[in-house]
């Protein structure tokens, strides 16, 4: 693992400088790193076998800005984000919050943790207490961290949650079956909202909303991230979203980061194959283009993170695996300023797909 | 206004309307207002004492004099089954208020834990439920000596492990939604997650477990005083009434019917409300009129 530290130190070394980077103008304090995991493993025992579900991955998220992380589902994307809360045990690797190391931290502590890092959950119905009102859900981050006095002040809060996430405040005594998905969430983001965290871990919000609600919900989130100068980790398999939301984006296959950078860098020039064969499957508005559009079918289902290949995790869907792949684990390693990937053949793979 | 009163306010409303509409569930009802009421109240509105000896009308079938008929002393047998129906209301009351407390709260601890503790409160409880339940009942009234205190703890030991799997079966579904899981993430203790995310979502199960023991633990009690190991003569139970009546049973029927039916309508009258409650008690199924009123 020293190998991929050093890489993941150079990772870091090389990001800060960002702010005099006009690519990232959103950032008023770029230095201030609010969470971050380094080297994190999370492994699970299950009758099958140890799942490495996440297996040597290390993110930083600075204040202000939109870490975006995409994966299909078994990467470990949404693992990473709970490990953030502490709400899954690391096998190895440091959690960070605020420059505090939370990996070891007990029970107790982490529930003041949990102030300074909220979550909003994929499902918004299933994240909701069917038992409780609107209302009481929201209140619950206010009354476990005593943030309000009394009962007039705790509602007065309520309903200035509810508003901020364009909700009318009586709906604060209906329950979550009374409410639509789009409602729901934005009851899910008001919760969040509620311990005014440094950072907000967004778990697929939209994936289980309609098409039409999903724009609404970014877009809120967007105007509440611009207000509030939220923080946020966004997970999602939708590259696209990701796209539209992110300042940075890391994109994760079999429990590994397998390339970083911005959006741009990430959309116009992927380095990685496999981020290729994920943007290959993106339709395109424009007619032309997408008649153009070559898609990178990748062959096989993603591989079982019980018994990850050896080498490098893509190589047995890799379209341009060559055999040095099945030697050496390859590590995360710049191809442009701010643009990582970890290929043996970054770029050069992509090119090769893509010419064919 | 505090967070819980908000959702109560809601369910006690919905209960009562729902209930209003449900001719069993108001039948059991009243019956069971009829019940405390006579309970309460029984040796003032009995028409005569319990212990009042006659032996100028001994074994007389129901008259207008005596609805119930007379027993083998004279004694008014309406007067004895509604001074009786407070023993009945308190061992149930009491006892399954014990199984509830101790049972709820093992299994609680148990499905919410899991591990060593689970395995060593739930085998404590397998070996409870092992014992038939009128065996263990009749044991441990056997250790303390019987009366109504002991047939209670008695009963209430006996219920316990009923309560304790079902809370647990409960909680082992509720502890993985995602809603757990959610306060967990905003700070919740494990405490506040039990209290008020985990047991009011289990809550439909135990009211309806509730009710069910209820009937069983005044049958039970019946039972006791049947074998004469409950309430101690000359005080009256309905099942020692049931034992006294069974040498008259050809001469003398209403000895043991009157006692007997006040124990069948008593049961009757507390599942119905029970599984009319567990209805009600979701608030995920809307009537009607609700759900016409939330779409408005």
């Amino acid at each position: 693992m020293s190998e991929r530290q050093r890489a993941d130190h150079q990772l870091n070394a090389a990001v800060p400088a960002d702010g005099a980077h006009a690519a990232v103008p959103k950032q008023r304090d770029p230095g201030e790193v609010v969470a971050e995991l380094d080297d994190l493993a999370v492994w699970f025992p299950t009758p099958a076998g140890v799942v490495r579900a996440v297996d040597g991955v290390s993110l930083r998220v600075r204040r202000g800005e939109t870490l975006g992380l995409v994966g299909e589902s078994g990467s470990g994307k949404s693992t990473a984000g709970l490990a953030l809360l502490r709400l899954v045990d690391p096998t190895s690797g440091t959690v960070r919050v605020a420059g505090e190391d939370v990996t070891r931290w007990s029970r107790r502590r982490l529930r003041a943790l949990r102030r300074r890092v909220a979550m909003v959950f994929q499902d918004p119905q299933a994240s909701l207490d069917p038992r409780l009102t609107i209302g009481a859900s929201i209140a619950e981050p206010l009354i476990v961290h005593r943030l309000t006095d009394g009962g007039a002040a705790r509602r007065r809060r309520v309903d200035e949650l509810l508003d901020m996430v364009g909700l009318r405040g009586e709906l604060a005594d209906r329950h979550p079956h009374e409410l639509s998905g789009g409602q729901r969430q934005r009851v899910g983001i008001a919760r969040a909202l509620a311990g005014e965290p440094d950072l907000i871990v967004l778990d697929e919000p939209i994936a289980s909303l309609d098409l039409s609600v999903q724009a609404q919900i970014m877009n809120l989130l967007r105007r509440l991230q611009r207000d509030l100068g939220l923080t946020y980790l966004f997970i999602a398999h939708d590259l696209a979203a990701v796209e539209h939301m992110s300042d940075r984006m890391a994109v994760m296959y079999l429990g590994r980061i397998v390339e970083t950078g911005t959006p741009a860098q990430i959309w116009r020039d992927p380095a990685h194959p496999y981020t290729a064969a994920l943007l290959s499957a993106v339709p395109v508005a424009d007619p032309q283009a997408e008649r153009d559009r070559r898609r990178i079918i990748l062959s096989g289902d993603i591989p079982s993170p019980v018994d990850p290949p050896g080498g490098c995790r893509f190589r047995t869907r890799c379209p341009q695996a060559r055999p040095e792949c099945a030697e050496t684990d390859p590590v995360l390693a710049e191809v442009d300023p701010d643009h990582r990937a970890a290929c043996l053949f970054a770029g050069e793979a992509v090119r090769a797909m893509r010419s064919r | 206004m505090s967070e819980q009163q908000i959702s109560r306010e809601g369910q006690v409303r919905r209960a009562l309307s729902a209930l209003r509409r449900d001719p069993l569930a108001l039948t059991g009802t009243l019956v069971l207002a009829v019940l405390v009421v006579v309970g309460v109240g029984g040796s003032w509105l009995a028409p005569s004492g319990i212990n009042e000896v006659d032996v100028d009308v001994m074994l007389q079938p129901p008259s207008w004099a005596h609805p119930f008929g007379t027993d083998e002393l004279g004694r008014d047998v309406l007067s004895r089954v509604m001074v009786a129906a407070r023993v009945s209301l308190q061992v149930g009351l009491v006892s399954v208020g014990i199984a509830l407390v101790v049972g709820v709260t093992l299994g609680l601890f148990a499905g919410y834990y899991r591990g060593w503790l689970d395995n060593v409160l739930m085998r404590c409880m397998d070996v409870l439920f092992a014992f038939p339940v009128l065996l263990l009942a009749v044991a441990i009234v056997a250790v303390l000596g019987p009366g109504l205190t002991t047939a209670m703890v008695a009963i209430g030991v006996v219920y316990t492990p009923i309560f304790a799997r079902v809370t647990r079966a409960g909680v082992l579904s509720v502890r993985e939604q995602v809603f757990v899981r959610a306060a967990v993430s905003v700070g919740a203790s494990d405490l506040r997650i039990m209290r008020r995310h985990v047991l009011p979502n289990i809550a439909a199960p135990l009211i309806v477990q509730t009710s069910l023991s209820l009937a069983f633990a005044i049958l039970s009690e019946a039972a006791l005083s049947f074998l004469g190991l409950g309430v101690q003569p000359p005080d009256p139970a309905w099942g020692r009434m049931l034992f006294d009546g069974r040498g008259f049973v050809t001469e003398a029927w209403w000895l043991g019917f009157f006692p007997g039916a006040a124990i069948f309508v008593t049961v009757l009258a507390f599942n119905l409300v029970g599984d009319a409650l567990r209805d009600v008690l979701d608030p995920r199924q809307l009537t009607v009129s609700e759900a016409r009123r939330s779409t408005a």
